[in-house]
């Protein structure tokens, strides 16, 4: 089986279970008509989904996906507090710079992960990506030190080893 | 002249809450309703006030993130579940012209 | 029982809306503003739709509440994200107190 056909058919279940949940079906006539508008969505855009092929080990894989989505929860937490304690402080102390992390990631939905993760976590902010030498530029609120591997020590490694796991 | 604005600030949010929650006689959930609209008010300060044109874009793809709760919060003050489908459009709107009005500001054409 | 905690979600939900909207008002240049305004918003809303489906539970108004939650998470990031670019590409400058920026000085040959 050709990825792309794998592709249209996890999109094909994705759009009709999305559809029944929507409309709390009552009626076999809701499936037909859920299964009408998955059909148009398969064929539109079926073969988008998935384009790198899996590789094995799905459940351990899962396991890992959710452990990181725990850990991102907790950091997010963590990432509103202290915005709630920047914004409440009368001085506003606050020491903003933009610096440079190295990433060793090479699969794309992973840095695209990585790169809205870092985003929703405390005081730091994505700005660009470069492709070619795999460093992402960061707008940092409260600038601890200026140097590139520490920079990616404090930022980037507690997501990157979990992503590592989760999708390579 | 820091201090002073600070809390110059409290002073008006600490009016808005007293107002809100002990004065006025409502359900709660209008109350809460209430604190949202007042926070839409200072979104609608930064994007009249906001100096350049990033702020701008800035406060109007808040607001739209901001209208998804309003809009959960009158669905369940009416018990009507269609309010959350304009909150969804709405949020699937304000991301694509967040991203048109970005493209604009850097100066490429919108087909790129 | 599971009302109030769907409650305590919505009021969680927004506090942190107001101290989001606040740090939009009060922080000194684009990219601070985005940052505050991005994560608290965000996880604001979230939180108000997530108190939404606790209290519904799971039926058809419930799920639209997940799907929003899906939903902003995915989107709002990556319109931070967008809108920075474009806003430092276009030249507009950061706060005074601002100390280093890596990005200008690797880009100052392309343009």
């Amino acid at each position: 089986m050709s990825l792309r056909t794998k592709s249209k058919i996890l999109v094909f279940f994705l759009a009709l279970v999305c559809y029944l949940a929507l409309t709390s079906f009552t009626d076999y006539q809701e499936i037909i008509a859920g299964i009408a508008a998955a059909l148009i969505v398969t064929l539109l855009a079926g073969g988008l989904l998935l384009q790198t092929e899996g590789k094995k080990n799905l459940f351990k894989r899962s396991l890992k996906a959710v452990e990181y989505m725990f850990r991102f929860l907790w950091e997010m937490t963590k990432a509103n507090l202290h915005v709630a304690y920047l914004v409440l402080h009368p001085n506003l102390p606050i020491k903003p710079g933009i610096v440079k992390i190295k990433s060793s990631l090479k699969n794309e939905s992973a840095i695209t992960v990585l790169a809205n993760s870092i985003t929703l976590t405390p005081g730091t902010l994505t700005i660009d990506y470069n492709e070619k030498t795999g460093e992402l530029y960061i707008h940092w609120i409260d600038v601890k030190s200026v140097d590139e591997k520490k920079d990616t020590e404090i930022i980037g490694a507690k997501f990157e080893n979990l992503l590592k796991e989760v999708f390579e | 002249m820091k201090i002073i604005r600070w809390f110059a600030g409290l002073v008006v949010i600490l009016a808005f809450l007293y107002m809100n929650f002990f004065y006025l006689e409502i359900e709660l959930i209008v109350r809460l309703i209430n604190v949202i609209l007042f926070c839409s008010l200072f979104v609608l300060f930064r994007v009249i006030v906001g100096p350049s044109p990033a702020d701008r874009i800035v406060a109007v793809d808040i607001l739209g993130v901001l209208i998804i709760g309003l809009l959960a919060l009158t669905s369940l003050w009416n018990d009507q579940s269609f309010f959350l489908d304009v909150g969804l459009i709405w949020a699937l709107m304000s991301f694509i012209a967040s991203l048109a009005f970005s493209k604009i500001l850097e100066g490429r054409p919108l087909d790129d | 029982m599971i009302e109030n905690i769907g409650m305590g979600f919505i009021i969680l939900g927004i506090l942190f809306d107001f101290f989001g909207v606040l740090g939009l008002v009060r922080l000194p240049d684009v990219y601070n503003r985005l940052q505050a305004a991005t994560k608290c918003v965000t996880f604001g809303s979230a939180g108000i739709l997530f108190g939404t489906f606790l209290m519904k539970g799971f039926t058809s108004f419930g799920f639209k509440a997940l799907l929003g939650i899906a939903f902003i998470f995915l989107t709002s990031p990556v319109a931070a994200h967008v809108i920075a670019r474009a806003s430092h590409r276009s030249g507009i400058p950061l706060a005074k107190e601002t100390t280093i920026d890596r990005y200008k000085e690797d880009n100052e040959g392309e343009k």
